[in-house]
């Protein structure tokens, strides 16, 4: 294992914030792993440090494939994870909405031009991100609908789902858009927390890309074979919207099957504990994802669901 | 009038309400033109709120040079407007990248469509901004090229000091005024002055533009006032002064001056050391239009921008 530092930012108040690289093997630039681009995901960064202890013990056993080489970058943003900030900076700029970047920008232009520079050139880009509406996903792939992207290849992490969104303007500042501008085959993973570790989707995700790198020849290991992804595109979810505001008490979870009709929450008058809605299951599916703060507004999104396939 | 263009609920008791004040004339309505001043996108932009109440006050002044409808919609991120928060409260989401929004979609979709539902069949749109709270700014108008052609007149009417035409990224097609001019409301995007603060001369010298802008439109009939000619500039014009060093800025010249090739506008100093970082000094005359105003300082961050002779 070879640690490199790819960026620093200086402060007058902090110590220097370096974005640090832990690089495995050598030879093509053949997978680039990157994590909390956010102060608030915690849970990427953890996934990525549980990989490069995988990584090292893999390459101290030569299990990684000759003339191969793999960057992890555990988190792009230390500053912001250090005071519990999702944003970089007194302007709070949303690294994963500043890409490509320029190098004569503003400080997050610099961080994201210099970070591309570095990982443009990799073959496979894989990004653990998180979603700005707060909840909890089932674990999935998921890609920009580029005109360049690859659902055959996302099928080869063995998640449950790979799901392509068609972008919207705001979407091509993020790094997924702009590693597959630069010819990169990019793909974001998501897990089931951001800011709380947890254990068994973390070991799901770092599975998911051990068994990507192996099915790609990049490193020798025995996995599991993982599920025969389903593939689905975004706006074919059902959007479950709330008609009232109020402390949400959901009953079901990200993964769960429903059946047409079946109480999925409850908004709570937060006044008089009385019940102000009841949200029902509007077909039969898969819980997606799901809200999990306690209050929700009216129209928030409550939980958005696969419809069943099949039996 | 004042109404509620959308009402939504919020968890605990208040709903978040859109609103606007509609000034019609004294006289039938039908078939008058209409113009709406938008402003409170990004809640730590105050400056529009004293160009929307001070619009108003002129209209209600002399009601009778009133020929058309007048919109105001001082809030259109209200809680942001009462948090001083840039982006919507709970979302931490910039509202100005969330258009045209989705009337069947979450509660900001709705928020940002019912907005641009209600300002469609307005014959203009002025959408009104400050700077943010790290940068001081002149009274300009900010054009998108791929509408200069049909904005270009009413900008040269606003009396701002300067009009800045710019190329379009991919990310300006979620805001407001591009959903707007693409809808056929020629719509208007102004900044000036400086985040959580009101420059009252700033906000006299746009009313001005808007009352010369509502008279070129026949909405009202009132005495015009004379408006001055702006600078017009494209990117190629104005020079981005950026910090090589981290540190605290110290500007050592006023805001809205010319200056010369090699002037020193600042310094950005070290507070533990007691020593210069860094001395900024322009690589060209012109008009400081654009200074910075928070000190702390990473680098990269915007000092100045200049527009050149």
């Amino acid at each position: 294992m070879f640690e490199r530092d790819i960026y620093t930012i200086h402060s007058t108040y902090r110590e220097d914030m370096h974005i640090k690289g832990f690089q495995f093997g050598k030879g093509e630039k053949s997978a680039c792993i990157v994590g909390a681009a956010r102060g608030n995901e915690i849970q990427q960064m953890y996934i990525c440090s549980q990989l490069v202890k995988t990584l090292r013990e893999l390459e101290n056993n030569g299990c990684i494939s000759a003339g191969k080489q793999i960057l992890v970058i555990p988190t792009i943003n230390a500053y912001s994870v250090n005071i519990s900030r999702r944003f970089f900076g007194v302007k709070e700029a949303d690294i994963n909405r500043s890409f490509p970047g320029n190098d004569y920008g503003e400080p997050a232009d610099r961080l994201t031009n210099a970070l591309l520079t570095e990982i443009r050139d990799y073959v496979y880009g894989i990004q653990f991100t998180s979603f700005y509406r707060p909840g909890e996903f089932v674990p999935h792939v998921r890609m920009m609908e580029t005109g360049y992207q690859n659902a055959s290849l996302a099928n080869l992490f063995g998640l449950p789902y790979v799901v392509v969104r068609k972008p919207v303007p705001i979407d091509t500042k993020t790094l997924n858009y702009n590693w597959q501008d630069e010819m990169t085959a990019a793909f974001s993973v998501y897990t089931n927390q951001n800011n709380q570790i947890d254990e068994v989707s973390a070991r799901q995700a770092v599975a998911a890309v051990l068994r990507f790198l192996k099915r790609m020849g990049l490193i020798r290991y025995e996995s599991h074979s993982g599920y025969i992804s389903h593939v689905l595109y975004e706006k074919d979810l059902s959007d479950v919207h709330t008609n009232r505001a109020g402390i949400f008490r959901g009953k079901v979870h990200a993964g769960d099957d429903v059946r047409y009709g079946n109480e999925m929450a409850e908004i709570i008058d937060p006044y008089d504990g009385s019940v102000r809605e009841t949200i029902l299951a509007p077909t039969d599916g898969i819980v997606f994802f799901a809200h999990t703060e306690a209050l929700i507004s009216e129209k928030d999104i409550a939980y958005r669901l696969i419809h069943r396939l099949h039996e | 009038m004042i109404e509620s263009i959308i009402s939504m609920e919020l968890p605990a008791g208040e709903h978040l309400a859109v609103r606007r004040n509609r000034i019609c004339p004294e006289t039938e309505t039908k078939g008058c033109r209409r113009i709406s001043l938008v402003s409170g996108i990004h809640g730590d932009e105050l400056e529009g709120q004293y160009i929307c109440y001070e619009t108003a006050r002129r209209v209600k002044e002399h009601p009778e040079y009133l020929k058309g409808i007048v919109d105001i919609y001082p809030a259109l991120n209200p809680l942001g407007i009462d948090m001083a928060s840039r982006t919507v409260p709970r979302l931490d989401m910039d509202m100005n990248r969330m258009f045209p929004g989705d009337a069947s979609g979450d509660m900001m979709e709705r928020v940002t469509a019912a907005v641009v539902d209600s300002i469609i069949g307005s014959d203009i749109c002025i959408d009104l901004h400050a700077s943010d709270i790290f940068v001081r700014e002149i009274p300009q108008v900010r054009l998108s090229e791929d509408f200069a052609e049909a904005l270009l007149p009413y900008a040269k009417m606003t009396n701002a000091d300067m009009i800045w035409m710019n190329a379009t990224a991919t990310v300006h097609e979620s805001t407001l005024a591009h959903s707007l001019n693409l809808l056929g409301v020629p719509t208007l995007v102004l900044e000036m002055g400086q985040g959580h603060d009101i420059h009252r001369s700033f906000g006299n010298q746009i009313v001005d533009g808007i009352f010369r802008i509502m008279s070129e439109m026949g909405i009202w009939e009132g005495p015009e006032p004379v408006v001055q000619e702006p600078a017009v500039s494209s990117d190629g014009e104005v020079e981005f002064i950026r910090s090589a060093v981290d540190g605290v800025f110290l500007p050592l010249i006023e805001h809205n001056h010319y200056v010369k090739k090699g002037d020193l506008i600042g310094e950005v100093v070290d507070p533990f050391e007691g020593t210069v970082k860094q001395q900024i000094r322009t690589e060209r005359g012109g008009l400081l239009f654009t200074l910075r105003a928070y000190p702390v300082v990473y680098e990269g961050d915007l000092l100045a921008r200049i527009l050149t002779e």
